[in-house]
């Protein structure tokens, strides 16, 4: 079974149709197939989490799932995330807090990030840094992200959103 | 406006009105990449590019029989495979030395191994296809016949007779020895009134950069050009090796560097494959791509550390310490790194050893072998880690041995802050340092007195906290001295050169580099200050050898020191000459002028006179109204090297709480403190987050990071789920606080602060472990502290 496959799937709320080799992880389909760039690769063993990416509604490593697995899904990329503006504040401590610093890692930082926020309404350093822990990132030590998460969770408290 | 500045020239360029200097602003550049729109090499596509994969060793030594690639050049999609010796015709091999570390001595090593491979790893042919998956493909259609040979793969033995010697032309497998014998040192052990010696132990580890090391080389052979797309700390330095070992003039290599996704010295080194890469381009005239897989990571990016120190202290039962004395062995597989050596890390550390202490007794011998493991060399804070955990650890057994406490001892012989400039005992000079100023800091911020009180209440229950305290210094900014005089092609120096645009912006090209640390920022911080222009207005251009000056880049900690007093001085000059423009415009002079919020104003009353989107119009598109003679000049170019000191030292001090569980071996990191003296702060919050970055690095060496070989030279770790590295869980909160000594070599008075977190942590971590381990009699002085050690010290196990 190495002939393309055809799959279709939504992507960023855009339907693709596409064929694709079996073989072929879904984090390599979105960046090589689709160009989606933001999608990072960092281990290709499911341990380093920079390929986070949703898969209808779910966090998943884009390197442990096949593109044939995603046929008639709905994925959601950082680009996609980005340009809807779902995470436009997060974003935004992420930035004032410096919780960034080769970016490597922040596209699915935020992606999990938001996965947290959008079950807890305010949770405490310890969950956050629990919920990050599979996300590496060897830049900041992590203190400037868990700031970044726990700001946002306030206000957005704070907003009753 | 401040009205009591009449002349502009005598304002400090730090403290002008609107400063960037000083304050915390959000880096310009981070939209791009929390948006997943960055470009890092990995990214990188373009028309009729190719994809290499390397056929590597298995064995950590072996004779290379014979290489059958007819099977894997049949295959679909394979453009060539190639093998050392077709490659060996158009590249030429390197050796590893520097011409000040007197005695190093290296091997010839080639793109692609020839004749016989010395670690397990080593690539011995090269797939290139029309895809990385095809390329894997046939890379297991190669078929390789090797010859094993003994490995060498302990240190301890390496330089013995019975051991077989790696590369036979050179003798012994001694690439580099350096010794130090300063003051009297047997003297003073025997006046002593106890000697404490420990051997101390560092486990192999390596930088795990989340973006593996990619590269795409693309030879347009139109032009007889080649350009280098690389996540590079050091793109001059790549530029100049490329066109030296391909028979190219530098003219003819375009080196750019876009995103890089970490690289914290992994990625300042000429390697192998990359080399490979390149030459590949040009062979077969169109783009190729390479990026390293996390397996061929650990097996081929550089380790670091693996050090074995044997240490001793002399002190007098008044604390004073009357003399150390080391003896440091290093490993650092088969070859001498490319071109900044692998002998640099003990150099290192014969350096650092007892450098925050007065004592000036000390004798060293350090010895770097040859091994068929993966090649060491300069990781973050080189030595760093090394020379802290020896001298601390060294400092904290001996006040163990005169029941002193660990702080007290500390401020009985750290070199007081008055006592500038000096030197230490190895000969490190010192412009200004604030130990003492540090450690008081350090003790405020942690409450050192209550946490004692604390540790002493819960050791009734049972409860193991221990607090472990390690000062250190730094070397940031350094000079020609670090490679240039050693004849690398490195350089030491930086430029900036300014413009300002059509439309009264800012265009800053800069010869530093950014992976993260914040160079662009910092560059548009000093410039937007000197001239008066808001940041929003600076764009910031890096990482192109065909687009701004030459430079050394973004390593050893000199991106702010260096390259941020040369946009400094760019920056004046252009201010300069814009109020000299604005003069003629306004028929003012320059002096009774400034330049405010992006506009001329006058220096009594902050009128606004022009803006700097009129004065630009005019200069560009209507110099026919300007006075007769006058030639506006709107860049400026400036280079900048320290000269007076070869290094700018910096200090600081660390503390880390901790508890242990003495059931399960587990230790908790509770909280860390860094106090640390980097000089002119530009941008606190990037000093602040690069050192608990750094100290999370130098973390993970303490408690989780070692590359595991067995007897053989297989690497047994080389994935991360079995290589541990730091993860969010695990992590404490880091306090960080600053005390500010400026260098006064050069206006900005920047030190570097990008090693400062790794250098201490890993010692504070040792240290609070055998604090939380007295009461057992336990001293563990190997890192990583792994649950093993610790009940094996504590004799569980």
């Amino acid at each position: 079974m190495t002939a393309p496959l055809p799959i279709s799937l939504e992507v960023n709320g855009e339907r693709v149709d596409a064929h694709v080799l079996p073989r072929t992880n879904l984090a390599d389909f979105l960046r090589e197939h689709l160009k989606l760039t933001g999608t990072h690769v960092g281990c290709e063993h499911g341990v380093c989490g920079a390929c986070t990416l949703r898969v209808n509604g779910d966090i998943v490593r884009s390197c442990l799932m096949l593109a044939v697995q995603a046929n008639g899904a709905s994925v959601e990329t950082i680009e996609g995330l980005s340009d809807s503006g779902e995470i436009s504040d997060l974003q935004a401590a992420f930035r004032e807090r410096n919780a960034l610093q080769c970016g490597y890692c922040t596209p699915a930082m935020l992606i999990t990030a938001q996965d947290l926020l959008k079950s807890e309404a305010e949770p405490g350093r310890e969950m956050i840094r629990e919920h990050l822990s599979g996300n590496y990132c060897r830049c900041t030590g992590y203190q400037a992200i868990v700031d970044a998460v726990e700001a946002t969770a306030k206000a957005r408290k704070g907003r009753g959103r | 406006m401040s009205k009591a500045n009449a002349n502009p020239q005598a304002l400090s360029e730090l403290d002008r009105p609107n400063s960037y200097i000083g304050k915390t602003v959000p880096r310009p550049n981070l939209d791009r990449l929390m948006q997943g729109r960055g470009l890092y090499v990995s990214d990188l596509d373009l028309p009729r590019m190719a994809h290499v994969v390397f056929v590597r060793s298995p064995h950590a030594h072996a004779k290379i029989v014979a290489i059958d690639t007819s099977a894997a050049k049949k295959m679909p999609g394979v453009v060539a495979v190639v093998t050392g010796e077709e490659l060996a015709a158009v590249i030429t091999p390197w050796v590893g030395v520097l011409s000040h570390l007197k005695g190093l001595k290296s091997a010839p090593q080639r793109a692609i191994a020839t004749e016989k491979v010395c670690w397990q790893g080593e690539a011995v042919a090269a797939v290139v296809a029309t895809s990385r998956a095809v390329a894997e493909d046939a890379a297991e259609a190669v078929t390789v016949e090797y010859e094993e040979l003994e490995a060498v793969t302990d240190m301890r033995t390496a330089l013995d007779s019975a051991t077989p010697v790696i590369h036979a032309d050179l003798g012994d497998n001694l690439a580099f020895e350096r010794t130090l014998d300063v003051g009297t040192v047997d003297a003073a052990f025997a006046g002593s009134d106890e000697v404490v010696e420990a051997e101390f132990v560092f486990g192999r580890h390596t930088g795990v950069t989340l973006e593996p090391r990619a590269v795409v080389a693309d030879w347009n052979p139109g032009e007889a050009r080649l350009t280098i797309y690389q996540g590079t700390q050091a793109p001059h330095m790549v530029q100049n090796i490329a066109a030296l070992h391909l028979g190219l003039e530098e003219a003819q290599v375009r080196v750019v560097c876009k995103d890089v996704g970490g690289s914290f010295g992994i990625k300042v080194h000429i390697y192998a494959d990359e080399m490979a890469t390149y030459v590949l381009s040009k062979l077969l005239r169109r783009p190729v791509k390479f990026v390293a897989d996390r397996i061929e990571s650990f097996n081929t990016d550089i380790h670091a550390r693996d050090h074995r120190c044997r240490g001793r202290i002399g002190v007098k039962r008044d604390g004073t310490i009357t003399a150390f004395e080391i003896d440091d062995l290093t490993g650092i597989g088969p070859y001498s790194m490319y071109p900044r050596t692998s002998a640099i890390e003990a150099n290192q550390v014969v350096n650092l050893v007892g450098g925050p202490y007065t004592a000036k007794n000390y004798r060293a011998r350090a010895r770097v072998v040859f091994q068929n493991k993966n090649v060491m060399c300069q990781y973050r804070a080189v030595g760093h880690p090394i020379a802290c955990s020896v001298t601390e650890g060294l400092v904290d057994l001996a006040a163990a041995k005169i029941a002193m406490d660990p702080v007290e001892i500390r401020r009985r012989n750290l070199i007081a802050d008055d006592a500038y400039p000096c030197a230490s005992a190895s000969g490190l000079r010192f412009e200004l340092l604030s130990h003492h100023t540090s450690l008081n800091k350090l003790l405020t911020m942690m409450d050192y007195d209550a946490l004692r009180t604390e540790q002493a209440a819960l050791r009734k229950k049972n409860i193991h906290r221990g607090i472990g305290i390690a000062s250190f210094i730094e070397v940031t900014n350094p000079s020609a001295a670090f490679y240039g005089v050693g004849g690398a092609k490195i350089s030491s120096q930086d430029g900036v050169a300014v413009r300002l645009d059509a439309q009264g912006a800012v265009i800053c090209q800069t010869s530093i580099t950014e992976q993260g640390q914040g160079s662009e920022s910092l560059t548009a911080q000093i410039v937007g200050s000197v001239l008066g222009v808001s940041m929003e207005r600076v764009r910031v251009i890096l990482g192109d050898t065909d687009q701004t000056p030459y430079g050394g880049g973004t390593w050893a900690s000199r991106g702010a020191g260096i390259g941020g007093e040369a946009a400094l001085q760019a920056a004046k000059i252009l201010r300069k000459n814009i109020l000299d423009v604005a003069a003629a415009i306004l028929q003012s002079s320059a002096a009774e002028l400034d330049i405010a919020n992006d506009m001329i104003v006058n220096v009594t009353d902050a009128a606004p006179r022009i803006e700097l989107r009129e004065l630009a119009r005019i200069v560009y598109f209507r110099p026919d109204t300007l006075p007769p003679g006058i030639q506006p000049e709107l860049m400026a170019t400036r280079h900048y090297v320290p000269r007076e000191y070869p290094f700018a030292f910096t200090n600081g001090i660390q503390a880390s709480w901790l508890e242990v569980d003495t059931d399960t071996g587990f230790i908790k990191l509770l909280k860390h403190w860094v106090v640390e003296d980097c000089g002119t702060l530009i941008n606190p919050q990037l000093v602040d987050e690069k050192v608990r970055g750094g100290v999370v690095q130098g973390l993970g060496a303490a408690l989780f990071e070692k590359c595991i070989y067995d007897e053989c030279g297989q690497l047994t770790n080389a994935n991360m789920a079995d290589y541990l590295v730091p993860m969010s869980g695990e992590m404490p909160d880091i306090d960080v606080g600053h005390v500010v000594s400026p260098t006064s070599e050069s206006e900005l008075g920047a030190k570097g602060a990008g090693e400062a977190g790794t250098a201490g942590a890993a010692a504070a971590v040792a240290n609070a472990v055998n604090d939380a381990l007295k009461p057992f009699g336990a001293v563990i002085t190997e890192i990583p502290l792994t649950p093993q050690l610790v009940l094996t010290a504590l004799k569980r196990i």
